[in-house]
This record gives C-alpha cells, structure tokens and sequence, in this order.
C-alpha cells in the first residue's frame, strides 16, 4: 500500500469509493429508481449474488481453490434461514442470517476438507460433491422444508426488531446494508494478515508452509469464510428476491453462474464480484431488450438464449487467455487513463500489486 | 576476514543423523551425518544431483527420510511439516524461486511475519486496534527489511515482473523477516553475475554477523565458498565425502577427486 492511509488504514481514494457507492446506494438510486421491477428484478438479485461471488473469490480468487458448488453453500443459508425463524421465537433477521451464515460455514469446512488431498479439477468435482449433497438433504428429509408438500414455500416476512420490511424498496435498504458491511469485511480481511495468508498458498503453497503458514488451517478457514458469504447470500436471496424456498433455485446452474461472474468479473479482486454478477445478471436481460425493440420479436427467444450461452462462453476463453484479471482489470485500466488524462503525471498512482 | 566476532561459532545447534532418503529406486541421500554449529555460516557442496537440495527439505520438512533423524536444539524433529519447523525457528529460499508471484515485494516479505502475527481473521475483519497495530508494526520491519536489501523503490511492485536477480533479493527478504535462528539459502547467488553475487555474500556475511542467524547454504561458486563459508560440507551421490573448515576440505584428496578434479562452471 503506498497511497498514504488517512483513516484506519484505509486511503483518501477509499474512503471516497466508500461514501460515492453509499451516496449512489442510498440517495442516488432511491431518488432517480421508483419502479418496483429495477428493485427487485435487477438491483435486489445483483447484490445478492455479488455476495455470493465474494464467497466464490475468497476460496477460488484469493485461496487458488478450484470450488464449485457455491448454490448449495447459499441453499444452507437459505434454508437454515427459514428453519431459524420458523422455529426460534423473536429471532430479528440479522441474527437469523448471521447464523445461517454459520450454519453454512459448518458445510464450508467439511466439504472443504478433500481441498487438503487433491486440487484443481479434482477438487472441483469433490466440492460439486457439496451441491449435489446439500440439495439432496433438504429434498430427503422433509423437516428442512416444515413437511411442506406443496412443493413452493414462501418464506416469512422480514421483521427488524418488529419493523416489517416487505416492499422492495425496504428489502433493498436491508440488503444494501447487509452487502455493503460484510463486503467492508471481506476488503479487510483480503488487505490483511488473512488475505496474505490466502493468497501465499494460492500462489506457492510449499513457500506459504514453509514460512509458518498451516495450509490445513488457511484453506478450511477460507472454504469456511467463503460458505458464510454464501450463505448469507442465500439466505438474501430466498428471503428477498425469491421469496420462496425451493431447492431447485439452487442448482448446478447457479453455482456455474457464480464461478463465471468470478472468472469474467476477476479472480483475486472484491470489485471484480460486482462486476462480474452485474455482466452476468444484466447481460441477458439486455439482450433480451435488444431482441424485442430491434426485432420487435423476430428472432425467436431459444436463439436469443443461445447467443447468450454461445457469448458467455466465448468471452470466458478470451478473459481466461489475454485478461485473467478480468473485467475489473479493465474498469482499473479506464479508470487509470481517464484520470491521467485529467491529473498531472506526478499524481499517478504507482502500479499496484492485484 | 575473521575478526571477533559479534556472535562466536558455539555448540551444534542442529544434528543431521544417518539420514538416508530415496525416491522409488533413486537413492538421493544415504547414511549422511554432520553438524551445523550455532552461528556459523555452513556451506553445502556437491556436484548436480547430489542430494543437496533433498537435505535441505529433509531439515525443513519438506521431504520426510526414511531412516536417520534430525535434531534441532535437542528436539528430534520428526516427522512434521514446514510449517511447524518454521515455527521452531528454521526459514529458507528454494533453488527454483518459490515466490508469490502475484503478490507485491512488500506482502512477499510481510508473509515472512506471519509467524509474529497473531490477530485471527476476525481481527482482521473488524480491524481491531489490535489487529491494525500489529499490521503497522510489521510492516515497518518489513520495510527496513527492503531498505537493507536494496530493493525498497520495487516494494509495491508484484514479484512476477520483476528480473531474476532481484526475485533472489526478495527471496531473501522473505527469509530474513522471519527472524528465523537458522536459515536454509538453496543456491542463493545461482545464476548472478560477479557484482550481484558479491552483494549477496555481503548481506549474507551482514545478517549472520548482525543477528547471529546461523546460515546453512548451498552453493556452487567454490570461490563464494572459501570466502563467506565456516565450515564446509562436500555431498556426492548422496554421501558426506569432507566435512570441515574450507581450506581444509579444499586439499582433501576425497574432495579433489569427487568434485574439485572434475571442471564445474
Ligand atoms: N521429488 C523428487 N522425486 C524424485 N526424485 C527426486 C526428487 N527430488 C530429488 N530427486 C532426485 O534426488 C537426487 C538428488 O537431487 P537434489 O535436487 O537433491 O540434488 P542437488 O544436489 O540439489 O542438485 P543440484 O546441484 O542440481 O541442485 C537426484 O537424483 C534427483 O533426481
Ligand atoms: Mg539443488
């Protein structure tokens, strides 16, 4: 770190990233957005899964663990959610989450464990393990689900020291404040002690052991922390964008969806996770709007999603070859020429280390 | 060159007892033995495929021998990993550079104090007082640390960019900041030039005499050797064929047949 540190160890540049999002958050979108549907279609589900994809980038970005299956460690969450406040009388919400958060971290550490005897793509299919046991759990044992059989549960109203938060605006707020403190979290393990840690296995694990570091303890305590984000995540997303339980929310798809957003958005970065789920989330919403105004419903929707896969899976080879720090890479890059071209050039920030 | 030493060579503080390591069907160390005394700089020679390199990750847990035992300060340390021998006080840099390659120079160093840091990850987290005092106080060392070895003006810049000559310096780095009692330097002026492998020798000889760090390094150079080194031990086949202070190594008929008659560099 050489930009010198004003507040607690954070840098004049974080400080103002810190106060222009919650401006942009807490005044700017609620002021321009009144439309229901952009809160809880698009900006609702993105800071949800932009959670989640922190999850994925702690254990994958930042600990160099191919994990897959971050959809189960949010399915946990979620139905550790509903059990809590079906069952625990009184429990406010963030507790309830907080705990889910736990609760998931439990399954983080033990299907983190193969990550001590194999890596790469054996790990990836021992952690797909996780997703497929989780979802079967919750589907075997109907106590998960309260022995619904209806098949869809909604999950209960959110209740804040017995204020209800059940408008889209509300559950906004609720996940804007959940998503900006825990991300707050995760940039200060990522900058600390932790992070190196992580990142020192990722990088060398031999090195990382023989300079002191436990790999056991720093892998199972990323898996662990990443599960939290997740789960949490999903309990997020269950309780405000879903609105239901349903394992099926859960799938394969969704914990592909959150690796790819890791990927395109740039592994080892926290704004990368922004980044990526907003391309992933808005990218076929956008197309879709291209083919209904530009074609007026010409093209029919199964090409539509087929362009959409055919792109998401070109544009992940081409980040993967000439850009694997991703796209936040490239907001860096922009960012780095707009200013240089508005500061004198002794203000330029030296090279940073990712 | 030997003065009075601010640290005088003491009693061994490490023992390396018949140890015999093979993989599969290579014998790569057998029934070797020799001391390393406490503040001395020991050097390890040997022709290509010695066994070198295996003795060192045999002492630092890397490589588990089959037989033979190795004793740090009347400890028998055995069977654990790197992780706890670098808690027991023995650090090191590797032949092949194992580095952090994303990582910048400063946080390369800083790993080094991970043993004098013990703020856990919610700490971290919630950036205690604590935590934040502690991240302050080490990377003030650190930055001396960067200061000494000459490479504080590329403290910010990931190591992966960096030339080979200067990734050795921030291996190095890394070990020092450890504080480790002993360090294991695995051909640390391997592929130099004459001017970058004299200011490595000075640092070496600097930190040994400063701290009193006892260095245990491998080293082609027979020149670097004979300058820096206390004590000498000559490896070939996996076997201990000299052992003893360099002049006296260097006209040992054993030596000069094994690994001084054939033309190294
Ligand atoms: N991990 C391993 N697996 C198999 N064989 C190994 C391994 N490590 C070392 N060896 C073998 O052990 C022998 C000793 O190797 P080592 O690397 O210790 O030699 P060295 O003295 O360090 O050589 P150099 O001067 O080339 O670095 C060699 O025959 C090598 O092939
Ligand atoms: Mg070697």
């Amino acid at each position: 770190m050489n930009a010198k540190t004003v507040f607690m160890g954070y840098t004049r540049s974080d400080l103002a990233n810190l106060v222009v999002a919650l401006l942009v958050a807490l005044v700017v979108i609620p002021t321009v957005v009144q439309t229901d549907y952009w809160y809880s279609s698009i900006l609702i589900p993105w800071l949800c899964l932009s959670l989640a994809a922190i999850g994925q980038q702690i254990v994958m970005g930042y600990t160099g663990q191919l994990a897959l299956g971050a959809a189960g460690f949010m399915a946990a969450g979620a139905f550790a959610c509903f059990n809590l406040i079906l069952r625990v009388p009184y429990l406010p919400f963030p507790v309830a989450l907080a705990l889910s958060g736990l609760i998931a971290a439990a399954f983080g550490i033990l299907f983190g464990l193969p990550s001590l005897r194999v890596r790469g793509i054996y790990l990836m299919v021992a952690t797909l393990a996780s997703q497929f046991f989780i979802i079967w759990m919750i589907d075997k044992f109907g106590w998960f689900k309260n022995y619904d059989t209806s098949g869809i549960i909604t999950a209960q109203d959110i209740l804040i020291f017995g204020k209800p938060f059940t408008s889209p605006f509300e559950m906004y707020l609720v996940v804007v404040v959940v998503v900006t403190v825990l991300t707050i979290l995760a940039i200060n393990m990522t900058r600390g002690s932790t992070g190196r840690n992580w990142m020192a296995v990722r990088d060398m694990d031999i090195a990382a052991e023989s300079m002191g570091i436990s790999l056991l303890r720093t892998k199972l305590q990323a898996f662990a922390i990443s599960a939290f984000f997740c789960g949490v995540a999903g309990a997020l997303f269950a309780f405000t964008y879903l609105k239901s339980l349903e394992p099926v929310a859960f799938d394969i798809k969704l914990s592909f969806k959150i690796l790819f957003m890791v990927i395109l958005g740039g592994l080892g970065t926290i704004n990368g996770a922004f980044i990526g789920a907003a391309f992933i989330l808005l990218f076929p919403v956008v197309l879709n709007s291209i083919g209904n105004n530009l074609f007026h419903g010409a093209i029919d929707a199964t090409i539509i999603s087929a362009t959409e896969q055919v792109v998401f899976g070109a544009l992940i080879i081409i980040f993967m070859i000439y850009e694997p720090l991703g796209m936040a890479k490239l907001w860096y890059n922009i960012k780095q020429s707009v200013r240089s071209r508005f500061a004198p050039r002794s203000e330029l920030p030296r090279q940073r280390a990712t | 060159m030997m003065q009075a030493r601010n640290f005088p060579i003491g009693d061994p503080i490490l023992e390396v007892r018949n140890i015999s390591l093979s993989f599969g069907g290579v014998k790569a160390i057998t029934n070797t033995s020799f001391n390393v005394l406490r503040h001395e700089i020991r050097a390890i020679i040997g022709p290509n495929g010695a066994g070198k390199s295996s003795l060192l990750n045999c002492i630092n847990g890397i490589y588990k021998p089959q037989e033979g035992t190795i004793t740090l300060k009347n400890e028998v340390l055995d069977k654990i990993s790197p992780n706890i021998v670098a808690r027991k006080g023995i650090s090191r840099t590797f032949q092949n550079l194992a580095l952090f390659k994303r990582m910048s120079v400063l946080d390369n160093v800083l790993v080094g104090r991970q043993l004098h840091m013990s703020a856990n990850f919610l700490q971290v987290a919630f950036q205690t007082p604590q935590a934040r005092r502690e991240e302050r106080e080490n990377r003030e060392r650190c930055e001396e640390i960067v200061e000494f070895l000459e490479i504080a003006h590329i403290r910010d810049t990931p190591v992966g960019r960096l030339p080979y000559g200067l990734q050795k310096k921030v291996e190095l780095g890394r070990a020092l900041a450890t504080e480790a009692e002993i360090l294991l330097l695995d051909e640390p002026m391997a592929g130099m030039n004459v001017e970058e492998k004299r200011e490595m020798c000075r640092f070496i000889l600097k930190v040994n005499d400063e701290f009193g760090t006892t260095m245990v390094l491998i080293e082609h150079d027979m020149g670097v050797v004979m300058d820096i080194s206390d004590n000498v031990v000559v490896l070939d086949y996996g076997k201990v064929i000299g052992d003893g202070p360099p002049d006296e190594v260097r006209s040992d008929q054993a030596v000069i047949d094994a690994y001084l008659g054939v033309a190294h560099d």
